[in-house]
Parts: C-alpha cells; structure tokens; sequence
C-alpha cells in the first residue's frame, strides 16, 4: 500500500507507508530533493569530475578503519610502538585495518590534489566559489594536521623526528616561539605529553572539525552549484521548470556515474592495500620500523610525500625564518587565488597560452618539489627544490599580470556537450 | 487606572542606546568569561610538575672522556654534546671567523660565560645542546678537518643531516646554512675537575 506525500517545491511522491510515517516526523522527501534529485548539475562532467566524491569516500574509509584501530592502539612512549606491531601481527586481520587507513592517507591526498587540480583547470574556484574554494583549503589545512599527527602516532624513529622537525617550525616566530613550541609539546622535548595529546587532536578534535568542514563546503556547493569545464555559470538559462536547461539531476545520473568512478578507484586502491602497502617507502618508511630514538635521527629525514613540497621549499631556504615564512605562504597562497586570477574566463578551455604555460610549470614545479623533498640535502636536489619554489610563486606572484594581458577566447554561452551517440 | 501588566503601543518605546549598551555589556562579560575559563585548557598544555621534575640537572663523569672525543648526554629530554676538544681542535676555531654567520655568538644562546672565543668554560671541554638550531636534528660529528665530503675548507665539526646545516668545533654555524644561530650552550658547571654538571650555573 501507497501513500502521496508533497514535499514542497518538488512533484508529489508516492510512498510506502513506512517513509510516510517518517515524512511526518523529519524532512526526508525534502532533503533527498534538495540534495540529490532536485539539484542540478551541469551535465558535462568529465573526468576531473570525480575526485569530489572520492573524497568524500575516503573520509568515510579513514573514519571507519580509524575507530578500529583506536580500538587495539594504546598510545604512550611505551606502548604506542609495540601496539602497533600487535595489530599488524596479533589481530585477526589487523594488518589489513592498518593498511587500509596508512594507504587511506596517502589516497586523500591523491584524490584531494586532482581535486584541486581541477578547480585550478576550470577556474572553480572563481566568483561566486570564492568561499567555496576557501572552505576547501581550509579543509586542505585540516588534512595536513590530520595528516601529520596521523604520521606522529606509531612512535617510529619518523614519527619523532617527524614531530620535531614540524613543530620546530613554530619555533621561528619572533618572540613567542620557544615558548610557544615548550607549550606544544608539554615538556623539554618530544614526548609522552606530546604523542598523548597528538592522538586526542587525531582521533577526536581534528576529525570533528573535518567533518563539520566538509559538510560547509558542501552547503556552499548548494548555494552556487557546481562548476563545469567550460566556466560559464548554468543559472544563466533556466527551463520552462526553473531549472538550468544544462543541468540534469545529481541523482539519477551522477550517482550513477560516480559510482563507476568510486569501483575503479577502490580496485586500484586494493591493488595497493594487497600488493603494495608499504610503496617501496612512499606510504610507510623503512626508518619508521623502529623505535622512536631522541638519540638517534635518521639518515634522511622527509615527510610523506604528500607534504614533501612544503618542506623541500622550507629546506631550500638558507635562512630558517624566511624558509618558514615562504611554507607559510606556499600554503596561503592559495586562498587568495579568486582575487590573482583577473581573466575574463574561468577555465583553461578558453583562457590563453601563459595560463596554459604557468598552469603546467606549477604542475611540474609541485612534482619536482615533491621529487625534490624525498631525497637528501645533496646540492643537486637542493638546486631542483630552489628552482621549483621560485615556478611554485611565480603562478601565484605573476597571476594578476599574465591573465589580465594574454588573449583569452570568449567562453560559449551555452555548454558545449554532445552526448555519446 | 489599575495597573493591568499590559503595555499599550504608545507606551512601548525601545531605547536604542540603552539596547546597544546592554547587548555591548553582555557581549563583553561573555567574551571576558570565555578567556578566563580558556585559561586552564591552554595552562593544561605547559609542561606538568612531573615533566619539570625529572628535567633537573644531571651530572657527568668526564674522566673516560679522551682528548678528540665525544660523547652524548640526556637533559631534559635533549641530546647534550660534550667534547674534549685537543689543543689543535682549539687552535683552528679563529682560522675562519670570515665562513661563519655569527662568529661573535652575539646572536645565539648561551650563558654569559660561555659567550667567549671558544663557546665554553674552559677552552678543553664543550658542551652543546645537540639539536640543530634549525629545526632539531641531531647533527653529526665529523672531527676529521678538510673531509671531502663537505669540503677543502671544512676545519672540523657537525654536518646536519635533515637539512645541511654545518657548524664548527665551538658550535658556531657556517655561512650558506639553513640554521641562522650557532648551536646552544645550555647552563652548566664543574663540581670537580672532571665532573659536569648541566642544568646549572653554578654548583
């Protein structure tokens, strides 16, 4: 038996009876229109298009696979080490838990930079996604965090030197820095009260902001719709129903679609998890297989590879004030990218040939950075990291010149879409 | 007329300035109880009594240490090198004032009577704290002068590992590092004449 239920703004639905019951009592018709069959998306996403849900689909993976390795993890300068080698070796598929969430991290960071990729291709994040596109670093920033206390908590000899290194960081600011970086670590050195506090930000604090951050940057989403890869907005022509004539419902066609993009991913995830957890070093390092030892750094000291940028541009600098002020604004930089970029069109289709130029310099300069920061303090890789910072700035510093002068052709005023025959 | 409770339009006139005081009062007193009771969550983060505690002065036998070598001590959580440097390790520190950044040490830490030629007490024994001014590292020894990996002028010192910073035998760093100060002296003492104590100024 069926019953009509009308949400508002969406035509009537018929129902079981059990959903209609609920309809009286919360706004499920509403929320499933609003979110999903009643929001229109362009309806020319191509590739780029599917990083936003994986995402979303790692997230959920991290927390899950998270809480249950909160559930065999004992945090403590003695027993962080040793319960970490207890899950891998004594719990029933414990290893598969671990690896599920170390290969986790890297693929948020994977999945996040094509991400960002895309809105640099298209110009997302341009006016009306200035807020989104903020939201979304902040999100980024949230993630490093998570990230690196992450990376602190097996209290490998990494893991220590790791926590040393970053929150000597803080340690350069003028006047308060000592102070300030005793304070972080609640004792003279790395320590129990360190790694103690690390996994309440990792497990409790950070996640909480993640998720509250998420779910802004969603509802901003909402507000502006999304972006598409011809930059123009499909507000512009609505239909006869109110809605853009470019746009078709997220559900049914891009759940379906993402849905085929979330199988591939989690095929070429598992590849990973079962064959190569630990990437030849890339995911977790040999140098981390061993106990954290305040008497002994390791070898070479690099951060994972998702934030070796940062750093080959913090070590590149001769000077450790400037080197930490340029990471700083290697990271600021993006925020005020909807205010640098002056180009009359939003995406890489029709902006002209020094977008396209500095767009690929900063996509070779964020590798070579990348490349740079995994090796050693050898001249030659120190010379690959400066050259690289000086391309990173350059598409940010020379922004508001070289998209103001170059020739740009006129976006179309319609999307340019044919579908499949 | 009894006083019914009940304000009539005419009587009800709001005043804005008095609102505006109030709202900007309440908001204040809110503002101010939210730092004070953030107080003890931000005092929660400094290091504990026990933290403190076990950072008080240790003590260190130098009589096995031999001329030319080094060895490594715990205080406060941070590696403590101590040297015994050789009369020709001492005779090479005013040989290349030029190559460092600040050959006075007029810009790094180190108590008042470390702050000489030689960095230290007595010119045969210095004590550093071992982590790299720059971001913490240990650096590594490398005694041997003109060592080819660093370079012909290389006079003897520490080469650090993370990121290059390369510092002398009184722990003063070389130009072209990414570390801006020499290493620190912390406080320290002799309670006999081969007995260290660090942690303390005077014994």
């Amino acid at each position: 038996m069926s019953v009509e239920v009308h949400p508002p703004g969406a035509p009537p639905v018929k129902t079981g009876r059990l959903r209609a019951w609920f309809y009286k009592r919360f706004p499920i018709e509403e929320f499933i229109s609003d979110q999903l069959t009643g929001y229109y998306a362009p309806k020319n996403f191509n590739f780029w298009y599917y990083f936003g849900v994986l995402s979303l689909v790692v997230l959920v993976l991290q927390l899950f696979t998270g809480i249950f390795l909160t559930m065999f993890y004992k945090v403590g300068e003695a027993t962080s080490f040793s319960s970490v080698e207890f899950i891998m070796r004594e719990v029933d598929y414990g290893w598969l838990i671990r690896y599920l969430h170390s290969t986790g991290a890297s693929a948020f960071f994977l999945v996040v930079y094509l991400h960002m990729f895309r809105a640099l291709l298209y110009g997302s994040y341009k006016a009306p996604r200035e807020l989104l596109w903020i939201i979304g670093m902040v999100v980024y920033l949230a993630l490093m965090a998570e990230a690196f206390f992450g990376y602190v908590l097996p209290w490998g000899n990494m893991s220590y030197w790791a926590a040393q290194v970053i929150v000597n960081v803080f340690g350069t600011i003028p006047a308060i820095g000592p102070g300030l970086v005793e304070w972080i670590r609640g004792d003279y050195g790395i320590a129990d009260a360190t790694l103690n506090r690390f996994f309440a930000l990792h497990v409790v604090a950070v996640p909480l902001a993640l998720l509250l951050l998420v779910m802004l940057h969603l509802v901003a989403l909402r507000r502006t719709g999304s972006s598409n890869p011809d930059g123009i907005e499909i507000k512009d022509h609505l239909g006869p129903d109110g809605h853009p004539i470019d746009g078709i419902p997220f559900h049914p066609y891009y759940t379906i679609k993402d849905t085929v993009g979330v199988g591939v991913f989690l095929v070429v995830f598992s590849i990973v998890v079962f064959f190569v957890p630990t990437f030849g070093g890339y995911l977790l390092e040999p140098a981390n297989f061993e106990m954290a030892n305040p008497l002994s750094t390791p070898p070479e000291i690099t951060p994972s590879w998702y934030l070796t940028p940062y750093y080959a541009i913090l070590r590149g600098i001769p000077n450790q004030r400037l080197g930490a002020l340029l990471l700083l604004l290697a990271i600021l930089a993006y925020f005020f990218l909807p205010w640098l970029d002056r180009s009359p069109v939003k995406s890489m289709r029709y902006k002209g040939w020094l977008s396209r130029t500095f767009l690929a310099l900063f996509v070779i300069a964020f590798l070579g950075l990348i490349y740079a920061g995994q090796h050693g303090v050898e001249p030659i890789y120190v010379l690959i990291g400066r050259v690289c910072t000086v391309l990173y700035f350059a598409y940010f510093v020379l922004m508001p010149w070289y998209t103001r002068i170059e020739r740009v052709k006129p976006a179309p005023d319609r999307l340019r879409f044919r579908a499949h025959a | 007329m009894a006083d019914t409770g009940v304000v009539t339009d005419d009587e009800f006139v709001v005043d804005e300035s008095r609102r505006k005081l109030l709202l900007t009062a309440t908001a204040a007193t809110g503002a101010l109880g939210v730092a004070f009771a953030a107080a003890p969550f931000i005092a929660s983060w400094t290091p504990s009594e026990r933290a403190q505690a076990l950072g008080l002065p240790t003590e260190l036998d130098l009589a096995p240490l031999e001329a030319g070598q080094m060895t490594v001590t715990v205080w406060r959580k941070q590696p403590i090198y101590v040297v015994h440097r050789t009369a020709d390790m001492v005779a090479t520190l005013g040989n290349h004032q030029a190559l460092l950044k600040d050959p006075q040490s007029s810009d790094s830490e180190q108590p008042a009577y470390a702050a000489n030629r030689t960095r230290s007490r007595t010119p045969e024994y210095l004590v550093l704290v071992g982590t790299c001014t720059h971001l913490g590292c240990l650096p590594k020894a490398h005694f041997e002068p003109h060592d080819p990996e660093i370079g012909a002028y290389w006079p003897g010192g520490w080469l650090c590992p993370c990121h290059g910073s390369r510092f002398d035998l009184a722990g003063r760093v070389f130009e072209g590092s990414p570390a801006s100060v020499n290493l620190r002296v912390p406080p320290y003492a002799f309670a006999g004449p081969r007995k260290l104590v660090i942690g303390v100024d005077q014994v």
